[in-house]
């Protein structure tokens, strides 16, 4: 699954920012998880637990999604993912790549392809809590 | 806000032995098809060979390789199909035959992506072809793709080759290995591109000749090479794969 791949970055990291800062133990991390990305955060929650080892044997992982919303760069209109009909091949692509959401998605109001996501796109980490 | 794939990408390419990466700066000189034909003369010598097709706007080396019908797997990752004993990956795959619009930061954001996810595991070779250009998908090529050497093509062209020059002398500046310069579609007995780039300090790698027959070629693997330009293709491999 294209989430365990995506544990694997986020325990890669954690090891580097816990050396970085001189952890000795990663206590809580809190992850936000783009919508336009439809990651699986239970199965995501799965690998961390059966990848984490080390200073992050104990952490314990918060997950928060943030909705995806578009923004129109020539009409500037403002749109959701919430309110996009598209077919379930088209969903698997943005799954794995999320800049694919510009062959298949356009402005609802001008039509225009030239759009920004203006939040819920990738994975990132938020914040770190650790004992030094 | 901390990007997670940054982390992981020197680990995904942990496994590749050796990456070359074709570059031009100018457009229309034959990129593709030379990535293309490397990748399949390097998997006929032997070698375990990817190669990702990195010109998100406009890629074309699944025309070259006739790639249709397959799609990626997930094991933990995107395991790229393998195409005439090529690990191929592009972003036809998920593109199919929509065109995708992108801005500069969307193309950092796609290739991060792909670099982060695609799993190569060990291969002796990854070719990459590039778009054309001087901008984001080079210089993060650049900054993320730590052990890359540029192969860079030219056209005979003193058009294509201001944009080469360019593209060597930042190169050169960021210290930046270059294997060398290829001329391609060559029509006459110039010395012009050869000399430029021995007058820069760099490798001239040798000429392809404008092969009329080339286009006809185009998705069938076996016709293409069969014909001259990939058996120019094949001598210049040879001059880089001997130490």
């Amino acid at each position: 699954m294209h989430e365990w791949a995506l544990a694997e970055a986020v325990i890669s990291s954690l090891n580097d920012i816990a050396d970085r800062e001189g952890l000795k133990e990663v206590r809580e991390v809190h992850l936000r998880v783009g919508e336009l990305q439809q990651v699986d955060g239970e199965i995501l929650l799965f690998a961390l637990s059966q990848m984490k080892s080390g200073k992050l044997a104990n952490t314990k992982f918060i997950l928060k999604t943030s909705r995806a919303k578009f923004k129109c760069r020539v009409c500037g209109h403002k749109w959701s993912l919430r309110e996009v009909k598209a077919a379930d091949e088209v969903k698997e692509s943005i799954h794995f790549i999320p800049e694919a959401a510009h062959a298949y998605l356009r402005c609802p109001k001008c039509n225009s392809p030239d759009f920004e996501v203006s939040s819920g796109r990738g994975l990132w980490i938020a914040s770190v809590r650790g004992v030094k | 806000m901390y990007d997670p794939r940054l982390s992981v990408i020197g680990e995904r390419l942990s496994g590749i032995s050796r990456i070359i990466v074709v570059s031009s700066g100018k457009g229309g000189v034959g990129k593709s098809l030379i990535a293309s034909t490397i990748s399949l003369l390097l998997a006929r010598r032997g070698f375990k060979v990817g190669l990702l097709d990195l010109d998100f706007t406009s890629p074309t080396t699944h025309v070259v390789l006739g790639a249709r019908g397959i799609h990626p797997s997930e094991d933990r990752g995107i395991v790229p199909p393998t195409v005439h004993g090529i690990k191929y990956m592009s972003l036809i795959f998920y593109l199919g035959d929509q065109l995708a619009p992108l801005r500069g930061s969307e193309l950092s954001n796609a290739l991060l992506e792909v670099l982060s996810v695609i799993l190569w595991g060990n291969i002796d070779f990854l070719i990459i072809d590039m778009p054309p250009g001087i901008s984001d998908p080079m210089l993060d090529v650049l900054k993320y793709v730590r052990g890359a050497r540029f192969l860079i093509v030219t056209s005979p062209s003193k058009m294509a080759f201001e944009t080469v020059r360019k593209l060597l002398l930042l190169l050169k500046s960021l210290k930046a290995p270059v294997i060398g310069v290829i001329e391609n579609m060559k029509m006459d007995e110039s010395e012009y591109v050869r000399r430029e780039v021995e007058a820069l300090g760099e490798i001239f790698l040798g000429e392809i000749h404008f092969d009329r027959k080339l286009e006809e070629s185009l998705g069938s693997v076996s016709k293409l090479l069969e014909t001259g330009f990939a058996r120019e293709v094949e001598e210049i491999i040879q001059r880089i794969l001997t130490p």
